[in-house]
């Protein structure tokens, strides 16, 4: 009988050796003269334990992580001694059956639901995972019921800005013109997120199958997913799921014998941060350097050369099928207030026990950490988390009781964004931090406007100088009003929110900046 | 994966007659070009300017926008560290010195052997498992400063 061992392509599988523990495993069973069959998976997102390698058996799969290749022998004789002959495990590594896993039980996944569990390549896995019934149902429907779906199921846009996806469909859907546009912001620049990452190297149909829809809804016949080059395994595996949804008539000139038009193509960044703007990643796609435009006109209006345009992120994009096929009734019933479905969050830093969490929204983010984190890697104690990248505010741990939505983050001054959470311990200097978002935001802005050009460059000095006990009181009154300047006279988010971290590091960790810690509500 | 220094200019000419008619051509070029022969020299410049009807100036505003793009030679081995903040979360300041002090570059320069050249990178979407090193297009997850000296010693092996 033959083997089925499922060993991740994923790329944090990859980085810590999963290729090289496929290769251990092919040899051993040739070595051995064993039937198996490795099926190279996505990832389930528990990346403390990759490469995670899971054996199919009549129970379901077991797994077994984190593995290095050196493992493989053992681990192949605890198989073949033990869970071939129908009892447990007993190798230090196994974790047993792979779905009774704490971490992913207590998980909602819609959008992640197949994500390790199919080969992302492998079309008929697709289809047998319900695959492309969203497609199918929205072939059926008009192009103004497709965008009804989306705007009753409640998605709000999973790139940051969590504006609602139905409305940004009606409006390109409603604009007269020869010519659309469909684009897929790929670019997840955020530090701390990887949940558009895992959805195109686990599950690249569903993010195809969520851009086909899409150009349906608002008649447009061309797609472009804009993908960060920092992502070559992403690549590698979305051009050869489009060429297999090409050559099945999924895509190009007529769509499941629809008569309809849709073409899709992979175009990769270049390491630009602000290129994950909607308007910066337009003019990029141009050919042209990532400078932000104006607004207005909005994209759904004047987009990619000068077309109505929807631009939205990979996993707004990736929860389009579940909506279409479930209802968008399905959908809308998870979540909380006007935050509605679920949101995979994205634990990393140091943590024991980083990965993706798929939750509704609603849950505390004290929680989620409690729940899943497992402590920090270090040992210490939690001294700041960061969520919503690198624009997002560093929250204390007596702030962490604010519960996972839109509005109760922007209420906390804080950002809940594309739902990453980046957690530090006490060694961690809340000063330097400031400094970093300063610098990053230097480096990283297109340069347009001189508050966000020229700012960081003086935030970054006036930080330094309080650092050196260089007139720290009158320096600390600069930096507010610096932050100040900045959020006033900036063109877009890079520059405006740039403050939010540097706020929320002295106004919440005021003696890493030398303040008295009783004022602590320095803005 | 290696990447060749020199090409001909002919393949040049080549990929950019191939892909010179797409909407928005200019980056799918310059990705191209710099896959093929390591950087994007100012010759091959005026060549893609002249071919897509734009001024030498403008390809090279654009070129100088994105951190990703160069125009000269890199390291035989382009090494990159994350700095951004889930790797700091993980030690990857301590990793950069390290690195600094043992390749004796800072960043944005090469090794005099020109064997590996050293630059940053904002996240590689890798940030439960930081510090996190990319060699070219291979990723490293978990990089304490030894394993990032048996990674260089690996690829260092390879070389010869
Ligand atoms: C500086 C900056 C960086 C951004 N980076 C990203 C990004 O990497 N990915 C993304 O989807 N959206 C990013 N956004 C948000 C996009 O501008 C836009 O709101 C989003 O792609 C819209 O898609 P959605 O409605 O599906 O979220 C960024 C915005 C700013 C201001
Ligand atoms: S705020 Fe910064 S990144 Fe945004 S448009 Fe202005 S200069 Fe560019
Ligand atoms: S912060 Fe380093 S990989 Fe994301």
């Amino acid at each position: 009988m033959t083997m089925k061992i499922f060993i991740p392509r994923e790329s944090t599988a990859v980085s810590l050796g999963a290729h090289d523990v496929a290769q251990a495993f092919t040899q051993y069973a040739s070595r051995h003269d064993i039937d198996l069959k490795i099926v190279r998976n996505g990832s389930r997102g528990l990346f403390w334990l990759e490469p995670m390698i899971e054996i199919e058996t009549a129970q379901g799969r077991m797994a077994y992580g984190p593995v290095e290749s050196s493992d493989v022998a053992s681990i192949m004789e605890d198989i073949t001694h033990n869970i071939c002959n129908e009892k447990p495990p007993c190798h230090a590594l196994s974790l047993g059956l792979t779905e009774d896993i704490a971490y992913l039980k207590k998980q909602t996944r819609l959008t992640f639901a197949r994500a390790g569990i199919i080969d992302p390549v492998s079309l008929d896995d697709y289809l047998a995972l319900d695959g492309f019934k969203g497609l199918q149902k929205a072939l059926a429907l008009s192009t103004q019921d497709i965008v009804t779906s989306v705007v009753e199921s409640g998605l709000r846009g999973r790139g940051g800005a969590a504006f609602p996806t139905g409305i940004k469909w009606q409006t390109v859907r409603d604009a007269v013109a020869e010519q659309k546009y469909i684009v897929c912001n790929a670019d997840e620049g955020d530090s701390g997120t990887f949940a558009d990452k895992l959805v195109m190297e686990c599950d690249p149909f569903m993010l195809i199958e969520g851009i086909i829809i899409a150009g349906l809804a608002v008649g447009a016949n061309q797609g472009y997913i804009y993908l960060r080059s920092e992502y070559p395994i992403a690549d590698e595996i979305l051009q050869h799921a489009i060429k297999i949804a090409n050559e099945a008539g999924y895509l190009g000139n007529d769509i499941c014998g629809s008569g309809k038009r849709f073409h899709l193509e992979v175009r990769l960044g270049a390491e630009a941060y602000i290129c994950g703007e909607e308007t910066a990643l337009l003019e990029s796609l141009e050919g042209k350097r990532g400078m932000v435009r104006f607004k207005p006109p909005l994209p759904a209006i004047e987009g990619l050369f000068g077309k109505p345009t929807i631009v939205n992120n990979v996993l707004s994009l990736a929860a389009i099928p579940f909506i279409m096929s479930q209802g968008s009734h399905a959908y809308q019933q998870y979540g909380t207030n006007r935050s509605r479905g679920t949101l995979p969050f994205q634990l990393a830093g140091n943590v024991k026990q980083g990965g993706l969490i798929e939750l509704p929204f609603g849950s505390s983010l004290k929680d989620l950490i409690d729940d899943f984190s497992g402590g920090t890697e270090s040992n210490r104690p939690i001294k700041a988390i960061q969520v919503g990248g690198p624009l997002g505010a560093y929250l204390p741990v007596n702030k962490l009781d604010i519960p996972l939505d839109y509005e109760a983050f922007s209420k906390a001054s804080a950002v809940l964004g594309h739902g990453g959470i980046v957690v530090f311990d006490d060694s961690v200097d809340m000063l330097e931090q400031a400094r970093f978002s300063m610098e990053f935001c230097v480096v990283e802005s297109c340069g347009k406007c001189t508050p966000c050009r020229i700012g960081s460059t003086r935030g970054v000095e006036v930080i330094d100088k309080i650092k050196n006990n260089d007139r720290r009181v009158e320096n600390m009154t600069l930096l507010n009003d610096l932050c100040d300047t900045m959020i006033d006279g900036s063109l877009c988010a890079m520059g405006s929110m740039t403050p939010i971290p540097v706020r929320s590091a002295y106004s919440d960790f005021p003696q890493d900046f030398y303040l008295p810690t009783q004022e602590s509500n320095h803005d | 994966m290696k990447i060749e220094f020199s090409s001909p200019l002919s393949n040049v000419e080549n990929i950019i007659d191939s892909l010179k008619n797409k909407e928005g051509a200019l980056l799918p070029i310059l990705h191209a070009i710099q896959k093929e022969v390591g950087y994007i020299a100012p010759n091959t410049i005026e060549r893609i300017a002249t071919k897509l009807k734009q001024t030498p100036a403008e390809i090279h505003g654009v070129i100088s926008f994105y951190h990703q793009f160069r125009t000269s030679p890199p390291g035989k081995y382009k090494i990159q560290i994350c700095r951004a903040e889930a790797c700091q979360s993980r030690g990857s300041r301590q990793l950069e010195e390290h690195a600094k002090e043992r390749l004796n570059i800072d960043y944005h320069q090469m090794t005099s052997d020109k064997k590996f050249s050293l630059d940053s990178v904002y996240c590689l979407g890798n940030c439960a498992t930081g510090p996190n090193i990319r060699i070219n297009d291979e990723l490293y997850g978990r990089i304490s400063n030894e394993k990032f000296d048996q990674v260089l010693s690996n690829v260092d092996r390879d070389l010869k």
